[in-house]
């Protein structure tokens, strides 16, 4: 079992957002978490990563044997927890290179493997930058700084690619992208989709499930996950609005 | 107090004697005569003046058994010399005037309609226990473009006072790079006197990292229609450092534009004070002046004093100021941690970045990559770009 979250009640500002939720994610499996506005799956995904605003209030979360939650932010990506961010920050003066390089070394040598230097890893990262489309002009350019929005969540999914996670989280990522951009980063999530890793895939829409498809697919509504099924539950949701399940699940 | 000037005044007066003695121009005996007598009588500024009220200079002037230093080439041959220093403004202050008293004069005259392929590097080396008076012009001549780099450093405890007026003419096109990196113990004053006449570019960065107690002063003056200067700056202090910058540029004339970016990164005790002021006269319709001035403060008992000032007298103009003190955001910190950067080198790659923003603005590899040591090595980060 590589998570397990159980009954987590978690807010923000003294506000209770999640309110019990359970989830089981095994390695190889990807879960889509479905859900209108305001129903905890930000929350969920900020909470996950470790944000410091967000405070947990009971529950459990257990990762790969350990407990998640008494990890810093950095240890957990360290120990390969990823998200992929909704709204990637702008790091004015830090060119993506020099800071892809820094958080892959962190890990490598947390790990106990080999750091890569300059050259070496310039070669690692052009590989990388394949899976999402992305040239070699983005390297050179201060992370995320003028980047469109589609730029924007590819290069949170060439740190993805870089990082290797086991456990990725993609927060809202088809958010504010055309269709070209939603095939790219889809395309890039589905090749790094392997029996190794598990993901999440926090999303409004049904859009994006149509490019990565899920193995299971969750409904939260009210801080709980109020249904659950296969990836054919994504498009009776289509089909009936969320309106449907907050309906069924009062 | 009053005994120590005395005394301070007694050692200058001394080897003004000298250099009067040296100075074969008439012209030039004149007004270094000129610029002594208002020193004397008006002494170094104190915490009263205004414009020195966050900038405590009282005995720092003093170089215990100080030799004053003048190179060589000081006696400059150019006819020009005397003409040209009569419109520096040394009745400032008494840093301005003793500079102007003592002035060891480098003259660079850029030919008109010419482009300098190599910049033109002015180094200054002060030595410890001296004091010393560089005086440089720069004639930008209709048409011509030029990098010129001022690079300031000293061993010890010594006491620079500097100054540089920078004149161009129509059309001139004149980068310049100013480097303050000082030995710790250093004293530094410096004015930069700038006129820009019509059509010509002024693009300037100035790096203020060294000396104990350092001072920068920007006079720019637009003396034609259609002028444009981008003044961008960087102080970065640890340990006791103080650092001043005042501004004050003046719109009198149409349509010139005007950017000043400056940015302070302060830890430990430092402090930094940027004062900016930016005048738009009456008739100066057009104008585009924008400053910003931002400040990062890493530690609780570094500070700072920003006061940036816009006077406009002409509604037909696009301005805005801005000064922002603060600490690292905190969700470009969360970013770095998520992506398993340990929490000290997040902070200090975010700080980098912040400096980084001026000093990628310089176009000399050689002077970036030179600062971007200094800074990774006050930060502590290994990048090895």
């Amino acid at each position: 079992m590589l998570l397990e979250i159980k009954d987590l009640h978690a807010g923000i500002e003294g506000k209770e957002i999640l309110k019990g939720l359970n989830l089981t994610v095994n390695k190889g499996e990807v879960h889509a978490i479905m859900g209108p506005n305001g129903s905890g799956k930000s929350t969920l995904s900020k909470v996950l990563a470790g944000h410091p605003s967000y405070e947990v209030l009971s529950g459990e979360v257990i990762y790969q044997g350990k407990n998640l939650l008494e990890l810093e932010p950095d240890e957990r990506a360290r120990e390969g927890v990823f998200l992929a961010f909704q709204y990637p920050v702008e790091v004015p003066g830090v060119s993506n290179s020099q800071f892809l390089r820094l958080a892959y070394n962190e890990k490598m040598k947390h790990l106990g493997e080999e750091e890569l230097d300059p050259l070496e890893f310039n070669d690692y990262l052009k590989e990388k930058a394949k899976i999402v489309e992305m040239d070699s002009s983005f390297f050179k350019r201060s992370v995320n700084e003028g980047f469109s929005g589609g730029e924007k969540k590819r290069n949170e999914i060439l740190q993805m690619a870089v990082l290797e996670p086991k456990l990725a989280i993609l927060d809202e990522t088809d958010s504010g992208l055309d269709i070209d951009a939603l095939r790219i980063v889809a395309e890039g999530v589905n090749k790094l989709r392997s029996s190794e890793n598990g993901i999440i895939l926090v999303t409004h829409y049904q859009r994006l499930l149509d490019y990565i498809v899920p193995d299971f697919v969750h409904v939260l509504a009210g801080g709980k996950i109020v249904k659950e099924g296969g990836k054919e539950l994504a498009l009776e949701l289509e089909e009936k609005g969320y309106d449907w399940v907050k309906a069924a699940n009062k | 107090m009053v005994s120590q000037q005395l005394v301070t005044e007694d050692i200058y007066s001394n080897t003004f004697s000298e250099i009067l003695e040296q100075t074969k121009d008439a012209e030039l005996k004149e007004l270094r005569q000129k610029a002594f007598d208002y020193f004397t009588e008006n002494g170094f500024p104190t915490v009263k003046n205004e414009e020195w009220k966050y900038t405590n200079v009282s005995g720092q002037w003093s170089v215990v058994n100080g030799q004053i230093v003048q190179s060589p080439k000081s006696e400059v041959q150019s006819p020009k010399v005397a003409g040209l220093a009569q419109h520096f403004q040394f009745d400032r202050n008494g840093f301005t005037a003793l500079n102007l008293a003592f002035a060891d004069f480098t003259v660079v005259t850029i030919p008109k309609e010419t482009s300098l392929n190599k910049p033109i590097e002015l180094n200054f080396n002060a030595n410890e226990d001296t004091a010393n008076f560089p005086h440089i012009i720069i004639i930008a001549e209709a048409g011509s473009k030029a990098t010129i780099i001022e690079n300031y450093e000293s061993e010890g405890k010594s006491f620079t006072n500097t100054a540089i007026q920078i004149f161009l003419e129509p059309n001139a096109n004149l980068t310049h790079y100013r480097v303050q990196k000082e030995s710790p113990e250093a004293f530094h004053v410096g004015t930069t006197e700038v006129e820009l006449s019509s059509g010509s570019l002024y693009n300037s960065t100035n790096v203020n990292l060294g000396g104990a107690i350092s001072r920068h002063d920007v006079h720019l003056k637009f003396t034609a229609e259609g002028g444009e200067a981008y003044i961008d700056g960087l102080y970065m202090l640890n340990g006791n450092q103080h650092h001043d910058t005042h501004s004050s540029i003046d719109h009198a004339l149409p349509n010139c534009v005007s950017h000043q970016t400056y940015k302070g990164v302060l830890n430990d005790k430092s402090r930094g004070v940027f004062n900016g002021k930016v005048f738009v006269r009456e008739n100066a319709h057009g104008t585009d002046a924008q400053q910003s001035n931002k400040n990062l403060l890493l530690s609780n008992d570094a500070r700072v004093d920003t006061k940036p000032q816009l006077e406009i007298f002409n509604d037909d103009v696009k301005c805005s100021h801005g000064a922002t003190v603060g600490q690292l955001e905190d969700e470009e910190l969360f970013y770095l941690l998520s992506r398993g950067i340990s929490e000290n080198l997040a902070k200090n790659l975010l700080t980098y970045g912040f400096a980084e923003e001026i000093i990628n603005k310089i176009e000399i590899e050689e002077i970036k990559k030179d600062l971007d040591a200094m800074v990774l090595n006050r930060l502590d980060v290994n990048l090895e770009v």
